[in-house]
């Protein structure tokens, strides 16, 4: 359990910590800054979380504001919607992504379309936080990774973190907008660590990518955490191929503008994204590129992601299907 | 807003004026619909006005209700303006949702009025997050959900009750039994004799009240809205009443009979009450009928101020997705984006 804090922080510090600390922290300072914030989900108070992530913060902040719930995903999530359209800001836990079925309903049909249905006329502050990806032998119902269903689904803003820097900036984002925001949070990379800001002010606006790592032969497009692979494998393959990595952070909207001047100046672009390849969040990125900066591309773009098919049980092919590094090598080998 | 006492006689007189209303809107409705005025689908209140009317006597003007895709006249009991109703109908910019929602989604959440809405039971989760506001932010608000027989074999109804049963949150949760859940009858798809049974599972009180009097349900939903805002939690209510119509404008109604409904019209609400209230003395026929004609001609009126609104200018399709600007729409519609910039 954490024990990180953010008082008597100058504007330029920043601290250690894991993904899973830097979304407690976001979660902590928010409850903190705003009275109408509030989060709830199944296990998340005293139990802290299925992946520790909400911690000690009903010891701060009581039951009634870290709220555990029943195993009852249609009715907080709708409950979330009425709360958010009366005037608070919940934060929702939906623990596996996968369950997201479950909810869909409310989601889909209140969530996403209210404010568009009622002329403009409500807020949806509804912030929904949910774990995707494989790796950890949990087999086909808690392992997927699903965010381009809702990131192609009109009236929901859709974002992946991939370091703790964007976990925190992000979340915070996702929390203070005003519209619907969905956090996919892959489970495996929750004990990444990196360099935190303690600002309590810092945020990521929704919408932008990040350039993680600056080359000139190929550009990698990676999400959650095909991104710290592809950074490691950036670093091994320095001195014979000059890869640019860019973390897409948000999945709707696009950063677009980043993509594009990226390929401009690589001419190549490999996508690593853990969902399945068919009409995906692959497919969006290149579509963008291709309608932005097709005459920038000196080789067909590459995808990297899983086939389409469910993650397995088994270690032996659990690890066939997840793609890694070594898929993202692979793709670059084929057009550098 | 007015909130409208019934126990006082210029609360009963404003309370048979609005299921006067809402019988004139709808039954207008039903007349524009089948002469093609109206586009897409239209359902009814008419025969139910007891319900709405009584239940949202029992509620404070800052309460909240939900509702269902048989809307209307929960908008009208809860003090919405006919006028934009009809607009929303039409489509036009005017409207309570500038055309974008229609006869099942108009909502207006500063009167309380958290939304028609086109999924049976998805409203009683949305009551039950409004509560869940009264409840954190420690008002006196008290949230009401509207929602209907068939909803009673939703999911995620049950997962509203029992999430505001829990929490103790101060929300009522009130059936319209009107007897079919779309072309299919009641007794087809419940396995109980009365549907407040379902509050037993809960542990919270459930009561079988006739939806054809509106003392009754506004009785009931008193009792409910105290109970919930003493922090006793939530109540189940069933009002037992009928639906004049099909399911939606177009229904051939296969499966009553022209005898089924006259049973029920026989016990009409409207009548009752101003039955009772020219009994009392609270109105003579004569004030009656002056208001019936006043009702019928704003309805008029209504409608001739919604044919004449404009219709939203055709740029306004890609507002209010979003409280943010994002440029995924704003590069559409200026025509960055592929097919956008045609219909410019």
């Amino acid at each position: 359990m954490s024990t990180e804090t953010s008082s008597g922080t100058g504007p330029d510090q920043t601290k250690e910590m894991t993904i899973r600390e830097a979304i407690r922290l976001a979660l902590r300072e928010e409850l903190e800054r705003d009275d109408d914030v509030f989060v709830m989900g199944e296990d998340v108070g005293k139990f802290g979380g299925v992946y520790e992530v909400t911690g000690d913060l009903v010891e701060q902040f009581g039951e009634t504001r870290v709220r555990d719930t029943p195993i009852s995903e249609a009715g907080f999530m709708g409950a979330a919607v009425g709360a958010a359209a009366t005037g608070t800001r919940p934060v929702v836990e939906i623990m596996f992504s996968d369950f997201i079925g479950v909810c869909s309903e409310q989601i889909i049909n209140q969530m996403a379309k209210n404010r568009y249905m009622f002329g403009g006329k409500t807020e949806m502050p509804v912030t929904v936080r949910t774990t995707e990806g494989g790796g950890s032998g949990a087999a086909s119902q808690h392992s997927g990774t699903i965010h381009t269903w809702f990131a192609h689904f009109p009236g929901v803003m859709a974002v992946a973190p991939a370091t703790p820097a964007s976990a925190k900036g992000l979340l915070k984002s996702a929390i203070r907008s005003d519209d619907p925001v969905i956090v996919f949070e892959n489970k495996q990379i929750y004990e990444q660590k990196g360099e935190v800001p303690l600002d309590e002010d810092f945020t990521i606006p929704i919408g932008t990518a990040s350039v993680e790592r600056e080359g000139e032969d190929v550009t990698v497009v990676a999400t959650q955490r095909m991104v710290g692979e592809s950074l490691e494998l950036a670093e091994e393959l320095a001195g014979q191929t000059s890869v640019e990595v860019i973390d897409l952070r948000s999945l709707y909207p696009m950063d677009t503008d980043t993509l594009v001047e990226s390929v401009g100046k690589t001419g190549r672009l490999v996508i690593a994204d853990e969902s399945p390849l068919s009409y995906g969040t692959h497919a969006e990125v290149a579509t963008r590129v291709m309608e932005n900066a097709f005459y920038s591309l000196d080789a067909p773009i590459q995808r990297v992601g899983v086939a389409d098919v469910h993650i397995p049980f088994s270690p032996a092919l659990e690890e066939e299907v997840l793609p890694s590094g070594s898929d993202v090598e692979a793709a670059i080998n084929r057009i550098v | 807003m007015v909130v409208l006492d019934i126990e006082t006689e210029d609360g009963q007189r404003e309370a048979l004026r609005r299921m006067l209303t809402i019988r004139a809107f709808d039954t207008k409705a039903a007349d524009l619909f089948s002469d093609g005025e109206l586009p897409g689908f239209v359902h009814l209140y008419v025969g139910e006005e007891a319900v709405g009317v009584g239940a949202c006597s029992a509620l404070e003007s800052d309460d909240y209700i939900t509702s269902t895709h048989r809307g209307h006249g929960h908008c009208i009991a809860k003090g919405l303006d006919p006028d934009l109703m009809m607009a929303e109908l039409f489509g036009k910019a005017d409207g309570y949702c500038n055309g974008k929602g229609g006869s099942m989604h108009i909502a207006d959440v500063d009167a309380g009025m958290l939304g028609a809405n086109g999924i049976v039971g998805a409203g009683p989760p949305l009551a039950t997050g409004a509560a869940l506001t009264s409840h954190l932010k420690g008002e006196d608000t008290v949230a009401l959900a509207f929602f209907g027989d068939g909803a009673v074999a939703q999911g995620q109804v049950h997962e509203a009750v029992n999430l505001a049963a829990t929490w103790s949150l101060p929300a009522v949760f009130l059936v319209e039994n009107n007897q079919y859940g779309e072309a299919t009858p009641v007794e087809k798809q419940h396995n109980v004799q009365n549907l407040s049974e379902t509050a037993e599972a809960y542990n919270i009180p459930g009561f079988t009240v006739d939806g054809m009097d509106i003392t009754a349900v506004y009785e009931a939903v008193k009792e409910a809205r105290k109970r919930a805002a003493d922090g006793e939690g939530p109540t189940f209510i069933e009002a037992e009443t009928y639906r004049y119509h099909g399911h939606f404008e177009g229904d051939q109604q296969p499966y009553r009979t022209e005898e089924d409904v006259a049973i029920w019209k026989d016990r009409d609400a409207i009548e009752t009450f101003k039955r009772r209230l020219v009994d009392a003395g609270t109105i003579t026929e004569a004030e009656f009928d002056e208001m019936k004609a006043e009702i019928d001609q704003q309805i008029e009126d209504a409608v001739g101020k919604a044919k004449d609104a404009a219709y939203p200018d055709p740029s306004e399709a890609y507002e209010d997705m979003f409280n943010a600007a994002v440029p995924e729409i704003s590069d559409f519609s200026s025509g960055m984006r592929a097919d956008g910039g045609e219909n410019r």
